[in-house]
């Protein structure tokens, strides 16, 4: 582990030194946590609502002797931030909705190979080119699920430009240290959200063991993260997305090898759960009803519980800072405890049906896509009708 | 392969997984000659490659840093590790299909942006691995696994198309000239900036053998037979030079010139 590196103080952005406030949009905030976190280079393709981030890297990294590129087309792009993975950088993207769906095979190729990397996606009103600036959080399941085959990833959930800077640095933090991608699943109202924020450097980011003891693609721990050298260490690395052993040889019929391999990439994330999992509970003590929410929808749901409050109404709200790995324990653990769960969501259940899995009480659910925040008296509406 | 250069060869293999006769064996002779000649530290290579039987000519075969990625995604991946790490000397292997059709869009802006790569495309007028369908280098009527009645679509000119998109420096040779194809792979990685080398490489498999040449001596006969040099090709009329191979090398002033791959026909730049 190393302290978290600053920002050059010759880079103008108001970093000077620790700690900076600044009055800033989440997706500005991404950035300066990227360059914070040590990210070096950056590959992407422009797309609303998530551009400014792209637009900030480009300004960023050359202060800081970083590369960006300006690739043909997400699918470029991921395969670029792969390719400077392994190359030894850390890496990073950001994209939206329709960039996210072009990426999924590159990020399957990511799992598989074990190759660390960030993914920010700024979520927007889909499906399909839908509303491009408008909010929405409909690529929940698609981050779990667009690969093919099995894989189990990270992703967090942030609500405040301060959460797009820290959130971003914890992004590169895990994706270095479990060798993985981890996607950050901002969406456009906190991607474009003003507000102060402080870009400090009191964290810490794993470094990548880059060495050419052991195997790059094995460990004798059936959930291990083996060492990773990179291109022109000398360790004749065999990277390939196809099944294959602890050195890279490709194993593509024997049902053991794959068996094997599919099986420690899912583990290494599942069997870590307790330190990925991330909630915050907020007024849920003596609750009978309690709120699981997300992202932007959070913040208005807190507000909602805040009113209820004040009219006597037991509730409070579990905040879900990661998304995948599914905090299960944490919403088991409301089984018995409240009567009821409500989840708002910018999509159709996506999360609700998560949570339905492990919560046998009554559960409501709200779903709004029409490319708008939910509001504060939709939510507190919604929830007097369950008292 | 000479004994010298056996130390690029990654210890364990028994065999290259290629049929006989294929040509990707003859390129990875080739491009492992071509390293060993320029003298360049093992440390400093990247292989790339995307997915295809001519994906497999470094990976695993070579002994060096290797990056076996998606199918046509090769260049892009390339890209970013050269960017990352500029000491390293990135060179692609793969398909015509893997490069040009899936991955044509990353092979033309590559080649505009000029990074230092070498990208080395073993063209077999042929989808090889995935069992004989036809690709944007299959020659006009040619049989495929989905051109049973003959290809209906012209081949691109491979020369042309990166020549056109900014190259610095651009060679064909087939398999059956390999001291030239070795030479022009080390002048590809000598130069500072995008080069591209197209190899006419057989596969007698898939493209032999629902082309009827049944005997691959045949098909590597086809080969020399269809190969004529820039220098030969110049006197020659278009109608002439339909369906030849133009072998040599090209660079951003001859973009005028007539070029012509497989198939396509020397035609004006
Ligand atoms: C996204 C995707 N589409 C299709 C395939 C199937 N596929 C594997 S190899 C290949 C063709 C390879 O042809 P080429 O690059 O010419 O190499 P060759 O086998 O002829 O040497 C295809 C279509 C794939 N692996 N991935
Ligand atoms: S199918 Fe064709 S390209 Fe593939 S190994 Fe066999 S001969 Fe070579
Ligand atoms: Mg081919």
């Amino acid at each position: 582990m190393t302290a978290g590196r600053r920002v050059s103080e010759t880079s103008g952005t108001g970093h000077s030194g620790g700690t900076a406030r600044r009055y800033a949009t989440g997706n500005e905030a991404a950035a300066h946590g990227a360059i914070a976190a040590g990210c070096r280079f950056y590959a992407g393709y422009p797309i609303t609502p998530s551009s400014e981030i792209m637009e900030g890297m480009a300004e960023l990294l050359p202060r800081v002797g970083g590369a960006f590129i300006q690739m043909e087309d997400e699918i470029a792009s991921i395969s670029a931030v792969i390719g400077a993975s392994w190359a030894g950088a850390k890496a990073m993207t950001a994209t939206s909705g329709p960039g996210f769906s072009l990426m999924m095979e590159g990020l399957g190729y990511a799992v598989f190979t074990e190759t660390p990397c960030v993914i920010i996606d700024v979520q927007r009103a889909g499906p399909c080119t839908g509303q491009a600036t408008r909010v929405g959080s409909g690529d929940v399941m698609q981050s779990k699920w667009g690969m093919h085959g099995d894989v189990e990833i990270v992703a967090l959930s942030p609500w405040s430009v301060q959460e797009m800077y820290d959130l971003t640095i914890r992004a590169f933090h895990l994706a270095e240290r479990l060798r993985l991608p981890v996607f950050l699943l901002a969406d456009e109202a906190v991607g474009h959200l003003h507000e102060t924020a402080e870009f400090h450097d009191r964290f810490e980011v794993a470094q990548r063991v880059r060495s050419n003891e052991g195997t790059p693609f094995g460990s004798p721990d059936p959930a291990g993260v083996p060492p990773m050298p990179c291109f022109g260490d000398g360790a004749n690395l065999l990277v390939t997305g196809s099944t294959h052993d602890e050195r890279g040889y490709r194993r593509v019929e024997e049902p053991e090898a794959h068996a094997r391999l599919v099986e420690r990439l899912r583990r290494k994330v599942l069997d870590r759960r307790d330190e990925l999992t991330d909630v915050e509970r907020h007024l849920l003590d003596d609750a009978e009803v309690a709120v699981v929410a997300y992202g932007f929808t959070a913040r208005g749901a807190l507000a909602a519980v805040r009113e209820l409050r004040r009219a006597g109404k037991k509730v409070g709200l579990l905040r879900l800072r990661t998304l995948w790995p599914f905090p299960e324990r944490e919403i088991a653990a409301l089984d018995g405890k409240v009567r009821a769960v409500f989840v708002p969501e910018m999509n159709h259940g996506q999360i609700a049906g998560e949570v339905r899995k492990w919560f046998r009480g009554e559960l409501r659910r709200y779903g709004q896509t029409n490319g708008e925040v939910i509001a504060v008296e939709t939510m507190r509406a919604e929830l007097e009708r369950m008292f | 392969m000479p004994r010298s250069l056996e130390s690029y060869l990654r210890p364990g293999l028994k065999a290259t997984t290629f049929c006989p006769g294929c040509g990707h064996g003859i390129l990875l002779h080739a491009v492992i000659r071509a390293v060993h000649e320029l003298g360049i530290d093992r440390r400093d290579l990247l292989f790339v490659s995307g997915i295809g039987c001519a994906a497999w000519i470094p990976s695993p075969h070579i002994l060096a840093d290797t990056l076996h990625t998606l199918h046509g995604r090769a260049v892009a991946y390339a890209t970013g590790a050269k960017l990352a790490n500029p000491k390293l000397q990135v060179i692609v292997v793969s398909g015509d299909g893997d490069l040009v059709s899936i991955g044509g869009n990353h092979l033309i802006h590559a080649a505009r942006r000029g990074i230092d790569l070498t990208v080395i495309c073993a063209n077999n007028e042929i989808y090889g691995m995935t069992g004989g369908q036809a690709g944007p280098t299959t020659p006009g009527g040619a049989l495929s696994a989905t051109t049973p009645a003959g290809n209906p679509h012209p081949p691109f000119d491979l020369v042309r198309l990166v020549l056109g998109a900014g190259a610095a420096y651009v060679a064909r040779y087939p398999v059956t000239q390999p001291r030239p194809l070795t030479d022009a792979i080390k002048r590809a990685i000598r130069t500072p900036a995008f080069a591209f080398v197209e190899v006419a490489s057989p596969c007698p498999t898939q493209f032999g053998r629902r082309n009827r040449f049944d005997d691959v001596g045949a098909l590597y006969d086809r080969i020399r037979n269809l190969s004529v040099s820039r220098a030969e090709a110049a006197g020659r009329s278009k109608e002439e030079l339909r369906g030849r191979i133009v072998v040599g090398e090209w660079t951003p002033d001859d973009l005028h010139l007539a070029a012509g791959g497989p198939g396509a026909g020397g035609a004006a730049c």
